[in-house]
């Protein structure tokens, strides 16, 4: 029993930071910006979040300060590509490879050093509860923060007339500018937010996941959460349907390889990547739902005739 | 604003300037719009009126001039600005988003705050009320232009503006909606609202407006009473001279030549949940003849063009028979390759790439039936060859615009119209297929490509029209059939054909349509 809960629990960590880093994208896509520089604002926030919780002895410190990094680093995409018009793809490219070679040579003198974990939140009474108990209510804060920020974000793009606009934005930044919709700020902060949420994912690999730096420790994370969006064609539930199909892949094909299973290790490390592309290609069958739900405007830049 | 009661005008407009490169689409215009008037905007393709009335919605910022609103000078530097104010518009391109749902798209233009769940129910008590039918469920992408239409119309209803510009409102509407919008706008300036009217149906400018400016290549030329005028001393003022009448040469021995589009018992299931089947549709166009298609907007007319054009293939081949071939089965590319060209209703995004240059649109359509001319060896595009292509049909059809090969864009619509028929007609097809063939296009450039599109049926080909203007269709068609919830009526000649007449069978009166099928089978 004991080893299926603790599965179960690798699983929710494995999956976290996907589902956090793609929750934010999924609102900067839905606003029509493509911003591939998720990896990079993912590295950026671990860097950041290791170095400030290890300077100050606080890793809620360093939560705050992952978060602040992502931020800030989007800030730079957002000048670029919503004020100067810069091609996106090419600015999102751009923005991953600075922050692998800037959080790499940020991150020098941590190599090495011990991380200090987030202690894991433990509600007295319910994490006691056999089995359930520890998964539901016996996690580390990021993976609190991240189920609210699902719940959240579907509330606000579905719900909320400030949503609203901001899919309508991502539909038709001409209409929406026709109608007096400021395009250009809504944009700065779904960018933004984006990369909150994005450097919040890298902390939680330098806080939670393994408490201390390593060079690339992001390690292809950020270009998941991105293939996550669009396979789960911009709904967040699937997005955090998809981020655990791929968590529970990757930690079970891990055990598969451990007990040493006769089956090609490449085939079993290929196995998440297949499983939740497959997955989501079912669930998004209905043509009518994805054409409705992709943003038409998604990569173009918006520049006002005036 | 009892307050400002006081004589003045409710905007004037002092020497509006906006210049775009080397173009000067506005050129120190004046106007004055008085309170509970309907002010009429004329003037051809280009002339200005689209750039003016963007500046009046601060979509566009002027190069100079002045605009004062109740006697104050103001500065309308976005929509945002331009909504305080009061000054709604209804747009000739629609501003709408097509993934989202009719009364989603309504809430985005309400600032009142509020909940969005009410505004369905908000939106359709206005549109029954307003005798504009809508269902605010349905997604934007699935409606006619018709209906499209009438959600901008109620999403600027809906903000209760004192100013309301209408940019080519009635182009896509029936004769009957059209009548619903007139008593709509009586009623708006009978509660002392103000409307400035942009329209080439200068029939209806007589009808409804008060007064009339007239803009010719960026100036105001002239300020009228439509209703002391003629349509044809408008559109003399318009254009600068006489606008030619469209002359339609009867034609002798039709019942015996040649069909060269044979529709044979064609149907389609519904595609989405909001579009219409069409059921046994049954018709001939033969060699030398314009048969017309009349009927209200989302009857299937969108529909029964991507069955012809090939946008959707059939499962029966012989549904569509082109030149005596077996059609059905062939794409788009298959079916120009037998000789036919199609003009579809949406100019931006379907009949043209928008961010492409002229020439470029013109290899999109004729890279295969004309793939000689147009493609070297190796697939290398010809460049000079498009460029010289795309200037002889720029002046064949007159058309205006700001750069020798522009993006299609950066036309004006009625201008983009004239230059996407003209790239069909310059192929000198044998079957030609026009949805909505002089949507928002002015009087002049209407007049002609209704006679170039004659004219081709006389030189010997075969011309199906789908329209939603029935004085187009009695001008150029020989004969008119009418859609009406996916089925098609029996061929009426021109001779016997009344407003009357086909007015009826629009709105689904006489249900002999049975007949019809038996006859032709």
């Amino acid at each position: 029993m004991d080893i299926t809960v603790n599965i179960l629990l690798t699983i929710a960590t494995a999956a976290t930071p996907l589902l956090i880093a793609a929750i934010g994208e999924l609102v900067v896509e839905r606003s029509g910006v493509l911003n591939l520089g998720v990896e990079g604002m993912m590295i950026m926030g671990a860097v950041g979040g290791f170095g400030a919780s290890y300077l100050t002895g606080s890793p809620w410190i360093g939560l705050l300060a992952a978060i602040a990094m992502g931020a800030v680093f989007s800030l730079l995409f957002a000048v670029m590509t919503l004020s100067l018009a810069t091609n996106q793809v090419a600015t999102g490219l751009s923005l991953t490879l600075l922050g692998l070679g800037l959080s790499g040579m940020m991150g020098t003198s941590f190599v090495g050093q011990p991380g200090e974990r987030l202690p894991n939140i433990d509600i007295p009474g319910l994490t006691s509860i056999p089995v359930i108990g520890r998964l539901l209510f016996g996690q580390d804060p990021i993976f609190y923060i991240s189920i609210a920020l699902t719940a959240a974000v579907m509330w606000f793009l579905f719900k909320t007339r400030t949503g609203l606009t901001l899919r309508s934005i991502g539909d038709s930044h001409t209409s929406a500018h026709a109608l007096g919709i400021k395009v250009i700020r809504y944009r700065y902060l779904a960018v933004i937010f984006g990369g909150a949420c994005a450097g919040l994912a890298g902390g939680h690999l330098s806080l939670v996941y393994t408490p201390q730096w390593v060079e690339n420790m992001s390690a292809g994370r950020g270009w998941i959460a991105l293939a996550l969006v669009v396979f789960a064609s911009w709904r967040p539930w699937r997005v955090l349907a998809g981020a655990y199909i791929f968590g529970a892949v990757w930690i079970g094909q891990l055990h598969a390889q451990a007990f040493g299973i006769p089956v090609p290790s490449q085939f079993l490390s290929s196995l998440p990547y297949l499983a939740t592309v497959v997955v989501l290609v079912l669930i998004s069958r209905n043509k009518r739902l994805t054409m409705m739900n992709t943003p038409a405007s998604l990569g173009q830049p918006f520049v006002p005739d005036r | 604003m009892s307050a400002n009661q006081d004589g003045t005008n409710l905007l004037e407009v002092r020497g509006l300037t906006k210049i775009f490169g080397t173009l000067t689409a506005c050129d120190h215009i004046d106007l004055d719009i008085a309170r509970g008037e309907i002010q009429a905007l004329l003037g051809e393709n280009g002339a200005g009126k689209s750039t003016l009335v963007k500046m009046l919605f601060g979509s566009l910022e002027p190069n100079a001039g002045e605009i004062f609103w109740n006697g104050q000078a103001v500065r309308i530097s976005s929509p945002g600005v331009a909504k305080k104010l009061g000054i709604g518009m209804v747009f000739q391109h629609f501003s709408l988003f097509e993934a989202l749902t009719a009364a989603e798209n309504i809430a985005l233009s309400l600032d009142d705050g509020s909940p969005i769940s009410s505004i369905a129910a908000k939106a359709r008590a206005l549109s029954f009320s307003y005798g504009l039918p809508l269902d605010p469920e349905s997604l934007v992408g699935d409606l006619s232009v018709g209906e499209r239409q009438r959600i901008e119309i109620i999403r600027c209803l809906l903000q209760t503006p004192q100013l309301i510009i209408l940019d080519e409102p009635t182009s896509v509407l029936t004769p009957q909606e059209a009548d619903k919008l007139f008593e709509t706008l009586e009623r708006l300036r009978s509660e002392g609202k103000s409307i400035l009217y942009i329209s080439h149906r200068l029939e209806e400018v007589k009808r409804i407006c008060d007064r009339a400016t007239v803009l010719r290549h960026g100036k105001v030329v002239g300020h009228c009473n439509p209703r002391e005028e003629t349509a044809s001393s408008l559109a003399r003022m318009m254009v600068g001279n006489e606008v030619q009448a469209v002359v339609r040469a009867p034609v002798e021995g039709i019942a015996t030549a040649q069909p060269l589009l044979e529709i044979r018992n064609l149907s389609r299931k519904p595609a989405t949940p909001f579009s219409i089947p069409l059921k046994g549709i049954n018709l001939n166009v033969r060699a030398g003849e314009v048969i017309g298609i009349a009927g209200v907007a989302g009857n299937g007319q969108g529909e029964f063009f991507e069955c012809v054009s090939g946008e959707v293939l059939q499962q029966d081949a012989a549904s569509v028979r082109i030149r005596g071939k077996d059609a059905g089965g062939l794409t788009i590319t298959g079916r120009r390759l037998l000789g036919a060209a199609f003009v579809p209703e949406e100019r931006l995004g379907h009949g043209a790439a928008p961010r492409m240059k002229l020439s470029e649109n013109l290899l999109l359509s004729r890279h295969a039936t004309d793939g000689k001319a147009f493609v070297g060896t190796g697939g290398m595009v010809k460049s000079a060859a498009i460029y010289a292509a795309a200037q002889r049909i720029i002046e064949a059809m007159d058309v205006r615009k700001s750069a020798p090969d522009p993006e299609a864009a950066a036309l004006s619509g009625g201008n983009l119209q004239k230059f996407i028929v003209g790239r069909e007609l310059d192929r000198r097809p044998s079957v030609l297929v026009v949805n909505q063939p002089t949507w928002g296009v002015d009087a002049g450039a209407a007049a002609h490509i209704r006679q170039a599109l004659i004219e081709l049926s006389r030189s010997g080909s075969a011309v199906l029209v789908i329209s939603q203007d029935l004085d187009e269709l009695f001008e150029i068609s020989d004969a008119i059939a009418v859609m009406h919830n996916g089925v098609l009526s029996k061929p009426m000649p021109i001779a016997e054909a009344t407003f009357e007449k086909v007015g009826l069978l629009m709105g689904g009166a006489e249900p002999g349509h049975a007949e019809h099928t038996l006859e032709t089978a």
